[in-house]
């Protein structure tokens, strides 16, 4: 069984996010592997290490330049077998999708994060297995392999939903799937340049969505504080200033 | 010149950051609080690799660079000094020392379990009354024909009780001084060793300090590092290597102090704004980061100069002295910056403050490293 897992290339979740040109600023700008992705990393790992699970190996596939390949490094820091690198900028969740089928029509389990921690489409997976033509189940948070099929569950409302799935699916996995992302030991670094991370060339293909703007969100405004003896001029505030109630 | 760090120099750095953020932040005043060692931390940075990240792979080491290690020991001592110190006796003392000296059976038999943190090891040369003058060993070593027989005591041990494997400094020939002095590699459980008390001390209080007494201790000859009488350079070049550790764990500790000072002066108020917004609290920011940035840059030179195997104790004793005494002072001015909340424990910058003072003492105070700088500027 082979389990191929969709990383993002994304911007590290403290950075203080700046547009210019209606683009993403990235001067000085940290990437990481998206958040969900990592932890789909971890449970593949985990899966892989139990032997009786039977998986041949982890691979990981991203879509980007080269300067993503830090972050896919990374992955293979952690214990990923194989890396692919899709060399395209990733433009909108179609595009994304097309060229990640290039490389995940091979896997019998694709693991991709519920959303991107930088555009947050929630888009990807569900597009990816309706092109390769694989099962999918979304928002998934645990993930076991039964012989030659998978057992799954997902947060419903209110409550837990237990699916299984035959083979090829994919996943799109959120917080449950792992507890958590591992941390890349001496060796694991060491090795990663020596593991294979192939370049394959883009397929054409055009974007579904154009993005028109970009805003910031408004500032928030000055906190007031009230006496806590002064419950009539905070319901006037909370009446006639923040119009609350 | 290139201040470029490389990919995998950053990755370790992330790990390290990753772990102690993450792991060690949990317990650290607790474990301040009550003197207690972190096993779990120190297995667990055993099984990612950053006690023998400079080591031979051969050996089960992460064969990684010393700028590496500068970047890990920073980021570990920003959250925990005393994990840093118990890493850094670890790497730059022990298993640098027996990589770089021992012969292939010591390395064979020792290496692989102190690389990945099943053993660690303790660094035995100071003594009661040879501490800065470490060529007066009381300690001695008498040789037997085919064994060394042991007897005297250590003082300040880093790792005394959980280290397994210790590298113990005495004199065979005394008449012989500074030339007549070994140093051997000794098993903690050996027959006639015994502990002081735990030191209760001001800072580093999670690292675990004692005395260690030596009576008839029987040492396989086998166990001798280097040739008779090379114990006194074997000392000093691990010295050399081990002030540029705990420089990084002084530039750590300043580091983190600084991050807690500027997330505080961000948060707390006074006279209607940020406390970042005066002028007396920005400044005190700027010297810090001024300070931390040189504290570096020296360790990171220090480090370069170590990697490309060329002479680098001169700029190791600038790293240490200059390192641990600016960690004195923005420790110092981080506590002030937090007024009241920065005198009481929950807020981390007394701690830092208290640890930072132990990296002006140990490993060659900073009056040491003057010695060695001044001599070198003065040698005709």
């Amino acid at each position: 069984m082979k389990i191929l897992v969709c990383l993002g290339n994304v911007p590290d979740t403290t950075t203080k996010i700046k547009i210019s040109d209606n683009k993403l600023d990235a001067t000085g700008i940290q990437w990481i592997i998206n958040p969900w992705d990592e932890l789909a990393l971890t449970r593949a790992m985990e899966l892989k290490e139990d032997a009786n699970n039977l998986v041949d190996g982890v691979s990981v596939v991203s879509v980007g330049l080269a300067s993503a390949e830090p972050t896919i490094r990374k992955a293979l820091a952690i214990g990923a077998d194989e890396a692919f690198r899709i060399d395209c900028e990733p433009t909108d969740a179609f595009f994304t999708a097309t060229q990640l089928s290039l490389v995940a029509k091979d896997f019998d389990i694709v693991l991709t994060g519920i959303e991107s921690s930088d555009y947050n489409g929630i888009s990807v997976g569900g597009m990816l297995a309706e092109i390769i033509g694989s099962a999918s189940v979304s928002a998934v948070s645990s993930l076991n392999i039964d012989a030659d099929k998978i057992i799954v569950s997902r947060e419903i409302d209110g409550g837990k939903e237990t699916v299984s799935t035959q083979l090829p699916v994919v996943l799109t996995v959120q917080k449950g799937i792992a507890k958590d992302p591992r941390i890349p030991a001496m060796r694991g670094i060491m090795m990663a340049r020596q593991k294979p991370l192939k370049v394959i060339a883009a397929t054409s293909t055009a974007n579904l969505t154009e993005i028109l703007k970009f805003e910031m969100p408004q500032a928030k405004g000055k906190c007031k504080m009230v006496d806590a003896e002064n419950v009539a001029e905070l319901v006037n505030l909370l009446r006639n200033e923040a119009k609350v109630i | 010149m290139n201040f470029e760090f490389t990919e995998e120099q950053l990755m370790i750095r992330d790990a390290a950051r990753d772990y102690v953020q993450r792991e060690a932040i949990k317990d650290v005043l607790e474990r301040d609080e009550k003197s207690e060692f972190p096993a779990k931390h120190v297995k667990a940075l055993g099984e990612l690799g950053f006690l023998g990240m400079m080591a031979d792979p051969k050996y089960g080491g992460g064969g990684m660079d010393t700028v590496s290690y500068v970047l890990a020991m920073e980021e570990i001592s920003k959250v925990d000094a005393s994990l840093g110190v118990i890493m850094s006796v670890n790497n730059s003392l022990v298993v640098w020392g027996l990589q770089k000296y021992g012969n292939d059976f010591q390395k064979d038999k020792y290496l692989p379990a102190l690389c990945d943190g099943r053993q660690i090891g303790a660094f035995l040369l100071s003594e009661p009354e040879a501490g800065s003058d470490a060529s007066h060993q009381h300690t001695t070593a008498e040789d037997k024909g085919d064994y060394y027989l042991i007897n005297g005591t250590k003082n300040w041990i880093t790792n005394a009780n959980s280290a397994s494997v210790y590298l113990v400094v005495a004199q065979t020939h005394p008449e012989k001084k500074h030339k007549g002095i070994n140093a051997f590699i000794v098993d903690k459980n050996s027959p006639g060793i015994s502990l002081g008390p735990h030191e209760n001390k001001m800072g580093m209080r999670s690292s675990d300090t004692h005395s260690v007494m030596f009576t008839d201790v029987k040492v396989p000859k086998e166990n001798r590092i280097g040739d008779d009488g090379f114990g006194f350079t074997f000392a000093m070049r691990v010295l050399e290597g081990g002030r540029i550790g705990i420089a990084s764990q002084a530039l750590g500790i300043a580091g983190g102090a600084m991050e807690r000072a500027i997330a505080y002066s961000k948060e707390r108020k006074s006279f209607g704004t940020e406390i970042s917004n005066h002028q007396a609290i920005a400044f005190k920011l700027a010297d810090m980061a001024v300070k931390i940035e040189n504290a570096r840059n020296l360790c990171l030179k220090a480090a370069w100069l170590k990697d490309q195997h060329k002479p680098f104790g001169i700029f190791s004793a600038m790293a240490k002295q200059y390192a641990a005494d600016i960690a004195m002072e923005v420790t110092t001015e981080a506590v002030q910056i937090h007024g009241g909340y920065g005198y009481v424990k929950e807020y981390h910058v007394e701690r830092l403050m208290r640890e930072a003072k132990l990296t002006q003492i140990y490993e060659g105070t900073s009056e040491v490293q003057k010695i060695i700088i001044s001599r070198d500027l003065l040698h005709d």
